[in-house]
């Protein structure tokens, strides 16, 4: 597999406070990363700064067939805006040149029937208004899907459909994933590496190299890594569903 | 033979037809420009920026020039300050705006020291039209209404997520630029016989009301256009009917529809 995007010694600071310090890690085509931490640690910077949206230094280099989706953390949508995705998914659209047609064929993909397109954002379930984003970043044929805190807004049992989604649509387009979040169920279902953050890195590899007691414990403090260092460790795998469904949770 | 009645055909003098015809032409250009204001959560942005001509409309009197040009001087001027400010110190655009506004009353107020001409600022005026002005403002309808269409995806991109109109490639500062602007040929065109302090409910008012009607965005459109002309039109035969000041009985017509609107019900 090929490099599609590789990060040296990225740095990002705000008005002279350092937010995240010194990441390194790469991404091969068709991996799934994960940045995981504890909220405040630094992991939407970094996607951020991925995606030149925010001033950074080091090296964020990007191979050159890199087309990138990006689904935000959830957006605060006025109630009352008259706005639909299907007036967002046109938009878009037109606004790039994506042939009409394609808009058809991501609202099959991800789910979204007439009824959910034609609604108002505001009015929108927390999943609903997810597939949305997931969609609006796919329309345009992205190889690489960032997401943000997919499962931020969304009750435990969507959260599972949210993810089980994002794989699947993985697997349909050949994308990468690069996903942001701060609990560790897309971690153990699907992710083939990780990135461990909290202000600076903490680790990087395979999931079963990354997650150490010693990087948990530097993520989430001393009381809670034994459960996630005894699910990672006593399973055959991350990828074997059976072993999702006693996951205790964030 | 039936015996032909005579008929006495009235013909209006053209400048008067203009001082009809231009309003609705405005009208139009305000009630789209406020719908998507309204979207942008910057309505309010409206009633206080036409205030930024004021100082402008004080100058072109003591110049001798027309007040429209310097109404639209101080207008552009503080729209591109509105602009700076935005970008460069995260300051909401309420904020920026209500900075501006309450000095540009004040400088007003001092540069128009007759109350007449001060009057014909606030509420309305500045005499008859002339064919150049005309032409000149019917124009300016036309542009804005063809720029909001051809701008409307990425407006609506912006509007909805900054972030997410950035990813799919909008210049998100440009648009605003563009979208204050037109905001403010909207007021330009329709300060002449609004006035300042007017002028701002001719862009908010219909657009709240079709908010009431509608939940699509091309109904919403529509309907936040048609209502402002339509407010024009009846609120001037209103006005001729009982010999009222146009201006303000075009404002309390538009605010009619809107509590009207508000006995329909929302889904």
């Amino acid at each position: 597999m090929s490099e599609i995007l590789r990060v040296t010694d990225l740095t990002v600071s705000f008005d002279g406070e350092t937010v995240v310090r010194g990441i390194d890690c790469s991404v091969n085509e068709g991996d799934s990363l994960a940045v995981i931490g504890p909220n405040g640690a630094g992991k939407s910077v970094f996607l951020r700064a991925i995606l030149n949206m925010v001033p950074y230094s080091g090296t964020i280099a990007w191979s050159p067939e890199a087309r990138l989706g990006y689904v935000p953390q959830k957006i605060d949508a006025d109630r009352h805006l008259p706005i639909n995705f299907r007036n967002l998914l046109e938009a878009k659209a037109r606004v790039r040149n994506i042939p009409h047609g394609e808009i058809a064929e991501i609202e099959t993909a991800v789910g979204l029937d007439r009824r959910i397109m034609e609604t108002p954002v505001g009015h929108l379930s927390g999943g609903q208004f997810q597939r949305g984003l997931i969609a609006f970043a796919l329309l345009g044929k992205p190889n690489v899907l960032l997401l943000d805190e997919p499962t931020a807004s969304i009750d435990k049992s969507g959260e599972e459909q949210v993810y089980e989604l994002i794989h699947r649509l993985q697997d349909a387009f050949g994308m990468t994933v690069i996903l942001v979040s701060h609990d560790l169920s897309f971690v153990y279902r699907y992710a083939t590496k990780v990135l461990a953050v909290n202000r600076t890195e903490i680790s990087f590899g395979a999931p079963e190299e990354a997650l150490t007691p010693n990087a948990l414990e530097k993520l989430y403090g001393p009381h809670k890594y034994f459960h996630y260092f005894h699910h990672v460790h006593n399973t055959d795998g991350h990828d074997n569903p059976d072993n999702h469904n006693d996951h205790a949770g964030k | 033979m039936d015996t032909i009645t005579p008929i006495t055909i009235t013909t209006m003098p053209a400048n008067e037809l203009y001082g009809i015809i231009l309003p609705l032409f405005g009208a139009a250009a305000a009630g789209l420009v406020g719908a998507f204001a309204l979207m942008k959560r910057t309505i309010l942005a409206g009633d206080v920026m036409s205030h930024i001509a004021i100082p402008g409309l004080g100058l072109a009197i003591i110049w001798r020039i027309d007040p429209l040009i310097g109404g639209g001087l101080t207008l552009f001027a503080g729209i591109i300050l509105i602009w700076m400010l935005q970008r460069k110190t995260e300051l909401s655009a309420e904020a920026a705006i209500g900075v501006l506004f309450a000095s540009s009353v004040a400088l007003g107020a001092l540069l128009i020291n007759s109350t007449e001409a001060l009057v014909d600022a606030l509420f309305g005026g500045f005499g008859a039209i002339s064919l150049d002005q005309f032409i000149f403002g019917v124009a300016v309808s036309i542009f804005i209404v063809v720029a909001l269409w051809v701008l409307r995806n990425k407006l609506i991109l912006g509007l909805f997520s900054p972030e997410l109109a950035r990813s799919a490639g909008v210049n998100v500062d440009a648009i605003n630029l563009w979208f204050l602007l037109l905001f403010g040929l909207a007021i330009i065109v329709s300060l002449r016989f609004l006035g300042a302090l007017l002028v701002g409910s001719l862009i908010i008012i219909p657009a709240s009301a079709a908010r009431q009607l509608t939940h699509t965005l091309g109904k919403f459109l529509i309907v936040s256009a048609v209502l402002a002309v339509a407010a024009v039109a009846v609120g001037f035969w209103i006005a001729s009917v009982y010999n009222l000041e146009p201006g303000a009985t075009v404002v309390v017509t538009a605010a009619g529809f809107f509590v009207l609107s508000l006995f329909k019900k929302k889904d």
